[in-house]
């Protein structure tokens, strides 16, 4: 690999906000090359590491899933927040994704039918505790700037190295045929 | 034979016969001009505007010995005629940015979710895409909310993906002659009907093995119990990306 090699380790934030955990399994793909990326990135808050929130000077943040609950705002804005370079991983951060088909139907009437009928519990769940849904569900692009996007349901592995190792490389990303997909 | 004529597209000389448009003498000599709604069955249509070109660009030299190029009239290359001595200009970066616009402007108007699309890695929409390196989706998502038609014993309809390149109106009327389809509304409440009394695909006499049934390039007009059938992999735009294959419609045969 022709990466220059940074001074310090580059800090790597990443999360699924309304996603399947499959952008992460699909970065995970690039099987042994992860001993190469550590060593030019420390991950930070993940849901691989036990760190609860970003750290403030967080290089990037790799975000799948889109926008469907109030809690998914708030993490989006922390990571805005807290990282220099904002990738949208996969087809859910990048157009809303398969989730976003729920949008031509009515919020209420499909939580009333997943938990107000009849043999299914008695009404739709209220505590404060958890997270309003949003009436539509969004890309990320819709709430915050996004510098980067991955494309891809889910992107493959190679997909994710190439792009990450011209990203780390001071290239733009760009994904050849066979590499970029959207399905 | 008379002297055949030519004109330079992207400064290599393409021969074309009197009558004939860019994008025609362009495929004929098998040139890609990226294109959508052009179909080399049916006349022009110019809705997609993806066949876009530069035409007659000229470079000047002003007082002060500057090189400055004032760029031609860009124009829809399936609706202009070739002309002779044309210098048109295509796989430039200015117009492969519009392109790339365009595609995305398309992508969010309808609902594509190409993972979940019978349509993926045979859409010419969605080759196109691919080809043009198109990432991000840039303008906020419309969400359009239009009903599946799955009236019809053998085909679907999905609204949300109509591009309006308006080939199966074209088709219903030109080859099949049974005018099933039509564009009805303005602007963005544009959309496809279908020409039954009441709406319905199901109650117009469209057959599955008419052309209208198999010539759209996206994911709307659908054969049932179809779907997936081509491994991942293997599909039309895994194997090659369109601009490989000048003429995109006429190779392709769809199952029915
Ligand atoms: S029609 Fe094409 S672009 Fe649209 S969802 Fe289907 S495969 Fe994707
Ligand atoms: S249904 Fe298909 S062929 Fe007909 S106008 Fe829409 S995109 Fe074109
Ligand atoms: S192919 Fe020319 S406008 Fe669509």
């Amino acid at each position: 690999m022709n990466a220059p090699l940074p001074k310090r380790k580059l800090k790597v934030a990443t999360t699924s906000l309304a996603g399947c955990f499959g952008c992460h399994m699909s970065f995970l793909d690039i099987d042994e090359r992860i001993l190469d990326l550590v060593e030019l990135v420390e991950f930070d808050r993940s849901p691989i590491t036990d760190i609860k929130h970003c750290s403030p000077d967080c290089d990037l943040g790799i975000i799948e899933g889109g926008v469907c609950n109030a809690e998914n705002v708030h993490v989006l804005h922390e990571f805005r927040k807290n990282c220099k370079i904002l990738i949208a991983m996969g087809a859910c951060a990048i157009n809303g994704g398969l989730p976003a088909q729920r949008n031509s139907l009515d919020i209420r009437d499909i939580l009333a039918a997943v938990y107000a009928q009849p043999g299914r519990g008695v009404h739709i769940p209220n505590d404060p505790e958890i997270p309003l849904l949003l009436n539509e569900v969004h890309p990320l692009h819709e709430v915050v700037k996004i510098d980067y996007f991955l494309p891809g349901c889910p992107p493959s592995g190679d997909a994710i190295w190439k792009f990450l190792t011209d990203l780390l490389a001071g290239r733009t990303p760009t994904l050849g045929h066979g590499l970029i997909h959207y399905d | 034979m008379s002297d055949p004529k030519t004109f330079f597209l992207d400064e290599e000389e393409i021969p074309f016969e009197e009558g004939q448009t860019i994008i025609q003498a362009a495929l004929t000599a098998g040139k890609y001009i990226p294109h959508l709604c052009y179909h080399p069955e049916f006349k022009p249509h110019g809705s997609c505007k993806l066949c876009t070109v530069r035409i007659d660009s000229r470079t000047v030299t002003t007082e002060d010995g500057q090189s400055v190029k004032i760029p031609g009239r860009a124009a829809a290359s399936c609706t202009t005629p070739a002309q002779a001595g044309q210098h048109v200009e295509s796989e430039v970066p200015e117009i492969l940015d519009l392109r790339r616009t365009l595609v995305q402007m398309l992508l969010v108007e309808g609902n594509h979710y190409c993972p979940s699309c019978e349509k993926s890695g045979k859409c010419l929409l969605q080759g196109l895409a691919y080809d043009l390196g198109v990432m991000d989706p840039h303008f906020p998502q419309y969400f359009s909310k239009r009903e599946v038609d799955a009236s019809h014993p053998d085909i679907l309809l999905d609204l949300n993906r109509c591009i309006l390149c308006e080939l199966c109106v074209r088709a219903s009327a030109e080859v099949d002659k049974k005018n099933v389809f039509a564009i009805s509304g303005r602007g963005n409440t544009k959309h496809l009907i279908c020409n039954s009394e009441s709406g319905e695909l199901g109650d117009t006499n469209l057959a599955a093995t008419d052309k209208a049934a198999n010539v759209c390039p996206v994911g709307v007009i659908l054969h049932k119990r179809h779907g997936f059938e081509v491994p991942y992999g293997q599909r039309r735009f895994d194997k090659a990306p369109i601009s490989d294959n000048p003429v995109q419609y006429a190779p392709v045969k769809e199952q029915v």
